[in-house]
């Protein structure tokens, strides 16, 4: 049986080589600062969760919260920084790339195959009496490390790189991302504090308190802009949209001026994807494209998507009064 | 108006992000803050972030894959990408990204949104193709354009995905929208929803499509302002 909790522990000891590799490197004057960060990363991957091999107690969630804030001050205070590492030449690749051809694709490509074969189809493989995948929540995540496994399998087969090669590569890109890295995760945690101090309601009380929403346009501009403001805030459609919706869209649009629930909803949440485009909360679509593409600035893709979002929210307001309201 | 405190949180992240503190830095701060001031202790609040961030974990197992990319990296995957696209006369980098727009948003749309990303397909296959192909169109690719063309692709894929798979049925965003209308007792089918979405799509298309496409024209003035500084 598959769970996240062997895809944590694969990360895990990923993050710990990096961590132990990181603070070895001598020739980077950050080294101790980066083996801290990714060495704390793998404890909490390794050991958050009761270890499946090891039968230890789960680290307690106090803990946890202790160390993803030791990560901060770590990455925040400055202590890590990108390291030198040694990789092919570019004579090297073009010789690699005259000689492997479309292979490489090929290789590329088995990530997503194998993500859509297994979230298509992975919920008749078994283990024994049980479903080899328990949870089906969890179908497209095992999925796509299955295809990272497999296609990581044919890369060594046919390429034969050196032992070493792997993971010095793979730490020379995890080095570009840096902290961003773990951003997506912070941010998802932030989410769940945010919903513990009802950040939530508090939004919902202004936004009906203090917005005029006396007309059908003025509440259908209320709910999209607000609707792509709260995403910016929280960096996530998910968490706006009830707030919003029970807020502003049920009992204005739907209740006194009777628009259709269907479009409303449904533009609604695009108009909070707007909102995802412009925001660094949204970390795993801005900031971390911005650090994998090695871009020198940590905006420059919100600032390519800002005018086509502020267009489409214009656009999304239009189309719900014009929708909405139709048989009216 | 006591609950109200719970935004101090909101403001730590909207001051954090202004003087550009580092992002970790201020979202660790916002979760602290907001725990606190919503009336919990310092270790209620730490215990709580704590506990999500162990249930996060998933997100973060993406980067299993830095490895693969690395290793085909350094085979020379970038280098193929270029030497394809460079055989492709009317390649140019903006009409690559709006066939990449237009293949991510129908791929999203009948549910195959694992058929991009990031890590997977931006760095190693879209961004390379589209610099290759601004490459051979402008007789070089400085600095400045280059970043700007880097952008362009990883918001194609963005894009792509967002108005791509509202369209698609039994998509998460369908099922929270059709769930937190029931929970007012309204009724909606995810088809309802679903065709809602897609005149948004075919206008998030016309437009992204149309700046991709004046793309070129921008690039090629910034490649002109560099060699005009270099000079």
């Amino acid at each position: 049986m598959i769970t996240y909790d062997t895809l944590y522990l694969l990360a895990g000891l990923m993050f710990l080589v990096f961590g132990i590799a990181g603070a070895m490197d001598a020739a980077n004057p950050k080294r101790w600062g980066n083996g801290l960060f990714w060495t704390l990363l793998a404890v909490v991957f390794l050991f958050a969760s009761p270890h499946p091999l090891l039968h230890l107690p789960a680290l307690p969630a106090l803990w946890v919260g202790g160390v993803v804030i030791a990560l901060s001050l770590v990455a925040g205070l400055g202590f890590t920084g990108r390291a030198e590492i040694a990789t092919t030449s570019p004579e090297e690749r073009q010789a690699g790339a005259a000689r492997w051809k479309e292979w490489l694709f090929a290789v590329v490509l088995i990530v997503p195959a194998v993500t859509l074969a297994g979230t298509l189809w992975s919920s008749g493989l078994t283990s024994g009496p049980h479903p080899l995948i328990a949870n089906p929540k969890q179908v497209s995540v095992i999925s796509l490390v299955a295809g990272i496994a497999i296609a990581s399998l044919v890369a060594l087969v046919l390429f034969r790189p050196p032992p070493a090669a792997p993971l010095r590569e793979g730490r020379r890109l995890m080095d570009s991302v840096g902290w961003a890295a773990i951003l997506p995760q912070a941010l998802a945690s932030l989410g769940a504090v945010f919903a513990l101090g009802k950040v939530g309601d508090a939004v919902g009380a202004i936004a009906t308190n203090w917005l005029p929403l006396g007309t059908p346009a003025a509440a259908v501009a209320a709910y999209t802009v607000g609707m792509a403001a709260f995403t910016m805030i929280m960096g996530n459609a998910f968490a706006a949209f009830p707030v919003m919706t029970a807020a502003i869209g049920i009992p204005l649009i739907v209740g006194r001026f009777h628009g259709d629930p269907a479009v409303m909803g449904a533009l609604g949440m695009l108009s909070g994807f707007c909102g995802t485009l412009m925001t660094p909360m949204a970390a795993n679509f801005n900031v971390v494209p911005a650090a994998l593409l090695e871009l020198k600035d940590r905006n420059g893709v919100i600032k390519a998507q800002a005018p086509t979002a502020f267009l489409l929210l214009i656009a999304n307001t239009v189309l719900m009064y014009v929708l909405a309201f139709r048989h009216a | 108006m006591d609950h109200l405190w719970s935004l101090l949180g909101i403001a730590v992240v909207v001051l954090g992000f202004l003087v550009r503190l580092n992002p970790l830095l201020v979202v660790v701060a916002a979760a602290l803050t907001t725990g606190i001031a919503s009336g919990h202790s310092l270790g209620q609040t730490v215990e709580a972030f704590g506990k999500a961030f162990t249930e996060n974990r998933y997100v973060s197992v993406l980067w299993l894959i830095l490895p693969l990319i690395g290793l085909l990296e350094r085979q020379g995957l970038q280098e193929r990408a270029r030497q394809l696209i460079g055989r492709v006369r009317a390649a140019t980098a903006g009409r690559l990204l709006v066939i990449y727009l237009l293949a991510r948003q129908v791929t999203a749309a009948v549910g195959l949104t694992s058929l991009g990303g990031h890590a997977q397909m931006v760095r190693p296959l879209i961004a390379p193709m589209a610099e290759a192909a601004a490459e051979t169109e402008l007789g070089g690719l400085p600095d400045k354009p280059r970043q700007t063309l880097r952008a362009f692709a990883a918001s194609a894929d963005n894009i792509g995905l967002f108005f791509g798979e509202d369209i698609f049925i039994a998509i998460s965003s369908i099922l929270l929208i059709k769930a937190s209308l029931e929970t007012a007792g309204i009724v909606v089918a995810p088809l309802q929803l679903s065709l809602w979405a897609i005149p948004t799509a075919i206008l998030a298309f016309l437009i992204h499509g149309f700046r991709l496409l004046r793309l070129d024209g921008r690039l090629k003035r910034e490649a002109a302002e560099s060699a005009g500084e270099a000079a």
